[in-house]
């Protein structure tokens, strides 16, 4: 399969080494683009890991000084990281098992049965995806901070967090989820029943373990969202400080090189994950 | 019987399965935009407290007050949308004709940058485009910077800091319709159209338009209601809506202004892309 790079003009013949090149960047001209891609895509993730290693002379991590590992041994030397870090794990682990739970039902329905209200659903699990951060943000503050009209007090904090971030998390749970279901054999299932299973039993023994690498996926996808997030969280957390609050903070005053060192093993943890993946989905395809 | 047992419960077990997920959804998503509406006909301010009263002044005085970051907002999102299409859409292509083996190992690359927390590569953005880096230095010596000139806080930088942020939400949408593209196709077309370029055009890019469009949609609309580049990597000149809300709502507590510009902001994206689904003809958007 050739490319759109055919209709580049052809150059006239110069000294044979140069023709020689030139042909080549045609041919791959494509292939050098990607690369190029590649590499502007991931220099700003360099900079971070690099940076994680900087020892700045002030209170600016922007210019390169000279190299230390005391940012890592001391990730946590910086008032507020690691209460920070922890509320944004805890709300991360607690919130994506929620939203997974409650979004692996909501597309186990809109697979799996024809129901009245089935495009409404469709149409609610949608429009979260479809709205900008900041309007899910502020419009969840609005109902907090009007929660009085319908006699509560809302303490802004975890639990503003947590049921911010399970709001958001649910639609991406069904979406995950729903693509596996769909290409899924029912005919396992109507075995199982043939045999004599109740439903809940074919679920358990049967749905279940074929539909949990999607659940999986979904619950480190909201686990990664959810540990990512600040608009959201920035509009409904009161005081409280998750990992991306602090960031936000320390980006007025100078962030300190630990951020960095945060954002690298952040990275470096679910990149791991992901080769994992890659690599398992390729032995099964292999053995497939 | 098993079947018999479903039979008797097809009636509410999907309602049963659905009910916590929507309740949730409904609780904290529907009608908080209610009370966002609500809000936004209040008056008052942090200290005397909020009140109702139909203050449709409110809706005026944001667009009056700050048509500038309105307007801004959409054309910040608009360009960095044109630009991660056009950008992409050659690596996409590249991975789905060429990638064979390693297609997955790639795609991985491609959604790299959302492994690192969205704000930390931002301010590595600010590292790189900072006065006194390679960037910019380079820049200067092409001329195409002048002298003591900058990058950093500028309209540029806060068009490719939102550009780059949001380049996954394009380039994977692209990738899913280029692969799913039957390369016969293009083969046969490449036979009967003279041009390669003509086969491009009217076969490969009209088969990928499923692609095009998911792709502009999850990109512009964060990039709408963005603040966090304007922030970081522009000055107040460039500030977008995303700037005003934020700042009205958790700093200087003009919360029912602040919600009228949500509601505006949502409202306005709504009809656009209402518009745009009916203009590209495609009903594929709730997927």
């Amino acid at each position: 399969m050739s490319t759109v790079d055919a209709t580049l003009p052809a150059r006239p013949s110069g000294p044979a080494a140069a023709a020689r090149a030139w042909a080549f960047v045609r041919r791959h001209v494509l292939t050098v683009y990607s690369l190029l891609f590649f590499a502007y895509l991931l220099l700003p993730i360099g900079v971070v890991v690099v940076f994680s290693f900087n020892n700045p002379p002030g209170q600016f991590n922007y210019t390169w000084h000279s190299f230390t590992w005391n940012n890592w041994r001391y990730w946590n030397g910086v008032p507020g990281i690691q209460s920070a870090i922890e509320l944004s794990l805890e709300i991360a682990l607690i919130a994506s098992l929620i939203a997974t739970a409650l979004g692996t039902m909501i597309a186990l329905a809109l697979v799996r049965y024809r129901f009245r209200g089935r495009a409404g659903t469709n149409i609610l699990v949608f429009l979260p995806l479809s709205t900008p951060e900041i309007v899910l943000g502020a419009s969840l503050l609005t109902l907090f901070l009007n929660s009085n009209l319908i006699g509560f007090t809302i303490q802004f904090g975890f639990w503003t967090i947590l049921i911010a971030h399970v709001m958001f998390c649910i639609s991406f749970a069904v979406v995950t989820v729903k693509a596996r279901l769909i290409g899924f054999d029912r005919h396992l299932e109507e075995a199982a029943m043939d045999l004599g299973a109740n439903e809940w039993a074919t679920f358990v023994k049967v749905t279940l373990p074929l539909i949990a690498p999607a659940i999986l996926a979904a619950l480190l996808l909201c686990f990664a969202i959810s540990i990512d997030d600040f608009v959201v969280t920035y509009f409904n957390a009161g005081s409280d400080v998750t990992f991306p609050i602090f960031v936000w903070g320390a980006a007025r005053i100078g962030a300190p090189p630990q951020v960095n060192v945060i954002g690298t093993a952040i990275f470096a943890i679910a990149v791991t994950f992901m080769l994992v993946n890659v690599f398992l989905q390729d032995r099964r395809a292999k053995a497939a | 019987m098993g079947l018999g047992f479903l039979h008797r419960h097809r009636g509410t077990t999907p309602y049963l399965l659905l009910l916590p997920g929507l309740l949730w959804l409904g609780v904290f998503f529907l009608v908080p935009l209610g009370f966002l509406v609500y809000q936004s006909l209040q008056s008052g301010n942090f200290v005397v407290g909020y009140a109702f009263h139909w203050a449709w002044s409110n809706y005026w005085d944001s667009v009056k007050g700050y048509s500038g970051e309105f307007e801004r907002s959409f054309e910040y999102a608009g360009i960095a949308t044109a630009l991660a299409l056009i950008v992409s859409y050659p690596v996409a292509y590249w991975i789905a004709f060429r990638g064979g083996r390693w297609k997955n190992l790639l795609l991985l690359f491609i959604v790299a940058p959302f492994f690192v927390t969205y704000l930390i590569r931002t301010l590595a953005w600010q590292t790189i485009l900072s006065d006194h880096g390679f960037v910019v230095r380079s820049l200067a010596t092409l001329h195409l910077v002048a002298h003591g000139g900058r990058v950093l806080n500028t309209a540029v930088a806060v068009v490719a800091g939102i550009t780059y942020n949001f380049l996954p939400f394009m380039a994977l949408p692209l990738y899913v319709s280029l692969e799913q593209i039957d390369a016969r196709l293009i083969e046969a077309a490449e036979d009967l159209y003279a041009s390669k370029l003509h086969a491009f055009l009217r076969v490969t890019v009209p088969l990928s338009l499923p692609g095009i469009v998911a792709g502009t949609l999850l990109t512009f609309i964060p990039a709408a209601g963005d603040f966090i580049n304007a922030q970081l990597l522009g000055s107040p000149t460039n500030h977008m809506i995303g700037n005003v809300i934020q700042s009205k709502f958790l700093e200087t507590g003009d919360v029912p202004v602040a919600a009228s510009m949500s509601f505006i902001l949502m409202a306005i994206i709504v009809v656009m892309v209402l518009a745009y689904a009916r203009a590209v003809g495609t009903e594929q958007l709730t997927g």
